[in-house]
């Protein structure tokens, strides 16, 4: 691509620096020569963005030209990532930027977006609503999640707790000390003395199902990546829990972080790969510093085992995994078409294990003691003690509720936006996979939003399709179009002015978006909608 | 020196239902190759008959036993034991309803394909009211060779491909912005000429929805002076290098308005450069002419 045609503005000497740091310093010092090595490092022209974007507060022209140049990437390309990710500023704006949540949770505890402040899809920050999140770029940028503090987990210290216990209990969060006198990195020794084939069976045996949202069996996904003869194998966690109404992942991965580096070293090692990378959601700096710190601080525990940190820049449809494939490699994060499955093709189009953070944590479980039988529940909204819950499968949904202290509810949604309402008539409905498939419900990324008798549910309504019209990465029709459609409807419908037999429109649309999208997000977009029609009758004439 | 030649191992043959009936295909082939080994009529848009499938329109949509949604054809491979359904009802929702997104969106005036289709289909694209959303903008003049009219774009990627690694690897052009604001852009969505476009108009020659269009078409179509009935089509090889790219010039009352070349040629697979393109001004001298 010798000939390729280069956006010529330059970068500022900030710019340039913060995207050297990322890069390296450039082999020629106009930056405009790229040596062979560079061509391959596409997959750092996300952080390169974030990185200029940090220092200055948006992406100019020069930043983008300077790094597009640094890594080879032709300047439409580049603008063409750049401006799929929501975070990334491609007009120039103040350094210090608020971003007020107006997502389910956040409504309900009456968020307003004041001015000068932008409007922002789940922070995932749902216990301590309304919540924002706040960045500030400059020499020394930083980034702040808002409200500082969280209301204490409301189980702290119960001794049933599994993947919770060291949460809150006293275990310093960012001491490898203490994480090892709270037992840490026993299930890694245990997993080498066991070798890995054996992992993988304990791992199968245990029967435990991704908490991502598909509920796909671990062990045999780790299986199929173990027998894959292409190499390297790669190991992903993905932790870029965007699910409005989800936080587990981050509570977990604030609490205990080296816990999740040490589950991915077991997935790793059980998995036959070398190379693990850590996809974490923007809007998570806690998280980011501690986990770099954990991963740092255990590196000689890992033994040769590299994690690499990864950050997104605002887009929920990278939590679809071969979406963020896409983005790690420095692509817009568009899914790819499965099969092939990503045990087979997967990052860098080699075999990848591809596990969620609730996933991981339940692995140290299972080397501990062969079980993982409890499950994370997000509880907020019109409750006393929102929070995080870990209960045994088999809880019912009233018990959960009456634990968290719900008001009388009118409706619960259960899995979060892509998940459904259920109705006060379901509520002994059983919290497990079997019970919630049986009643064509999910337990999803265990999002519990509470809804009593004020709240206001043809707004959830709105604010569900708005959130899956604005995240859809428009590749395919059924989901660009499709969720455009689908809001239009429903404001109609709420303001009593339908056009035709909306209701049917609303049925078809949700069935061949389920049908025809490419991805999971286009496949869900209608289903909280089509369930609030169902299941509780809204817009029942 | 002694060489090693690699020869791939000999191809299998695998075996399908399809409606009904099997066929059997050769192993790597799609779906949509069955379906049309068999005759069966599958609608595509975004799908070329020289480009890598990006499985994005989702026209092409079929029923496979055992898969829980429908599966594009045009991408999904063939394997043994597949049984497919391309006419169940499940299907024909699918297909019309992704007809009725596209047309109630986008300017398909110039599609003939997707206008075939949704008769087709019967798909009733003004079902969603007259506010439906659409992707309406000004037409992009700004070089004397090609227009863009993104009115009229279905977002099939093809343009893209062919100017990336599918054909010509210059890359102008790339997909920017997301959801429904997703588009095709230059970097920054400057101008062409300001762009790393070379005008070679081989996107053009994918576009299925005529949203790019060589101005020649563009003007004498604002003139109402286009006459598609009376066009003619000469085929010559064309006279610029020794690589010997078969032309079609497509006339109009005596002038060349177009040039494409066949998409089964050997040497350009339908594509051109700017001179093969664009450079048909001096057939035209009337001087010369004479």
């Amino acid at each position: 691509m010798a000939d390729l045609r280069l956006l010529e503005a330059e970068p500022s000497a900030e710019e340039r620096v913060a995207i050297d740091v990322v890069l390296g310093a450039p082999e020629h010092l106009n930056g405009h020569r790229v040596s062979r090595s560079d061509r391959t490092r596409r997959h750092l022209l996300l952080p390169a963005l974030r990185a200029a974007q940090q220092r200055v507060g948006w992406v100019s022209e020069g930043a983008l030209g300077y790094a597009s140049r640094r890594l080879e990437v032709p300047p439409a390309e580049a603008y063409g990532v750049a401006s799929f990710y929501a975070l990334l500023a491609l007009e120039e704006r103040p350094a210090d930027v608020t971003h007020v949540c107006t997502d389910l949770s956040c409504r309900l505890a009456g968020a307003t977006v004041p001015h000068g402040a932008r409007p922002s899809p789940c922070l995932g920050l749902c216990e301590r609503a309304p919540a924002s999140y706040r960045t500030v770029a400059g020499l020394e940028p930083f980034e702040l999640q808002l409200p500082e503090t969280a209301p204490p987990l409301p189980q702290a210290g119960e001794p049933s707790l599994r993947l919770l216990r060291r949460i809150g209990a006293g275990v310093d969060p960012e001491s490898l000390d203490a994480y090892i006198a709270a037992g840490g990195f026993e299930a890694l020794r245990r997993a080498r003395e066991l070798g890995a084939e054996s992992v993988v069976r304990e791992v199968a045996e245990s029967r435990l199902l991704g908490r991502g949202g598909a509920a796909f069996p671990t062990g045999t996904k780790w299986e199929a990546v173990a027998a894959q003869p292409a190499q390297p194998h790669y190991v992903v966690c993905n932790a870029d829990e965007s699910e409005p109404g989800t936080f587990k992942d981050r509570m977990l991965m604030e609490g205990d972080p080296f816990a999740l580096v040490e589950a991915m070293a077991i997935a790793g090692f059980a998995t036959g790969s070398s190379k693990g990378f850590l996809y974490v959601r923007a809007e998570y700096p806690l998280a980011h510093r501690r986990l770099q710190n954990a991963i740092t601080a255990s590196r000689e525990l890992l033994d040769g085992f590299e994690i690499e940190l990864r950050i997104g820049a605002g887009a929920y449809v990278c939590g679809e995994e071969t979406a963020l494939f896409q983005s790690i490699e420095g692509y817009r994060g568009e899914p790819r078409n499965k099969p092939p499955f990503p045990v087979e093709v997967g990052l860098f189009g080699k075999p990848t294990a591809v596990n969620n953070v609730e996933t991981l944590f339940n692995v140290l479980e299972v080397l501990r003691d062969g079980e993982a039988e409890t499950r994370l529940f997000c509880v907020s909204g019109c409750v006393e003690k929102p929070g995080l819950y870990e209960l045994p499968f088999g809880v019912t949904l009233r018990e959960l509720l009456e634990l968290s202290g719900a008001r009388p509810p009118k409706a619960v949604l259960l899995g979060g936006a892509a998940g459904a309402f259920v109705g006060p008539a379901q509520l002994d409905l059983e919290l497990t996979h079997e019970a919630t498939r049986a009643a064509g419900l999910t337990l999803g990324s265990g999002v519990v939003i509470v809804y009593d008798e004020d709240a206001d549910l043809v707004g959830a309504l709105l604010r569900i399709a708005e959130f899956f019209r604005d995240e859809s990465c428009g590749q395919c029709v059924p989901c660009r179009v499709g969720t455009v459609r689908q809001e239009e409807a429903l404001h109609r419908l709420a303001a009593g002015k339908p056009h035709e037999d909306e209701l049917q429109t609303l049925a078809e649309l949700a069935q061949v978006m389920r049908d025809a999208s490419i991805c999971g997000l286009g496949q869900t977009a209608a289903n909280a909608v089509a369930s609030a029609i169902v299941n509780l009758g809204v817009f029942a004439a | 020196m002694s060489q090693t030649v690699t020869i791939a191992a000999p191809k299998r043959m695998v075996e399908l239902t399809v409606d009904g009936e099997t066929v059997r295909v050769l192993d790597g082939s799609t779906i949509l190759d069955a379906c049309r080994q068999l005759g069966v009529e599958t609608p595509t848009l975004c799908y070329g008959d020289t480009l890598t499938p990006v499985n994005v329109c989702r026209v092409c949509v079929v029923e496979l036993e055992g898969a829980r949604t429908l599966v594009p054809s045009c991408s999904r491979k063939a394997e043994g034991g597949m049984v497919v359904h391309t006419d169940s009802e499940r299907v024909r929702t699918s297909r019309r309803l992704v007809l009725e997104l596209l047309g109630s969106s986008v300017d398909l005036s110039l599609a003939p394909d997707a206008l075939a289709y949704i008769e087709e289909y019967d798909a009733k694209p003004e079902r969603f009211g007259p506010d439906a959303a659409t992707v309406a903008q000004d037409v992009k003049i700004d070089n004397d060779l090609y227009v863009r009219d993104y009115s009229k774009c279905i977002l099939c990627y093809k343009c893209v491909s062919a100017c990336g690694t599918d054909h010509q690897n210059t890359f102008a052009i790339a997909v920017a912005g997301r959801g429904f604001g997703a588009h095709i852009s230059t970097e920054l969505d400057v101008t062409l000429p300001d762009s790393a476009c070379v005008y070679c108009g081989n996107c053009i020659a994918v576009c299925p929805t005529g949203a790019l269009m060589s101005k020649a078409e563009y003007d004498r179509r604002e003139a109402g002076t286009w006459d598609e009935a009376g066009e003619e089509v000469v085929t010559t090889v064309c006279p610029y290098c020794g690589v010997g790219c078969n032309l079609e010039l497509h006339v109009q009352d005596g002038d060349v308005v177009n040039v494409t070349s066949p998409h089964d040629h050997d040497v350009t697979s339908g594509n051109l450069c700017v001179k093969g393109r664009f450079g048909f001004q001096f057939v035209q001298n009337r001087k010369r002419r004479r």
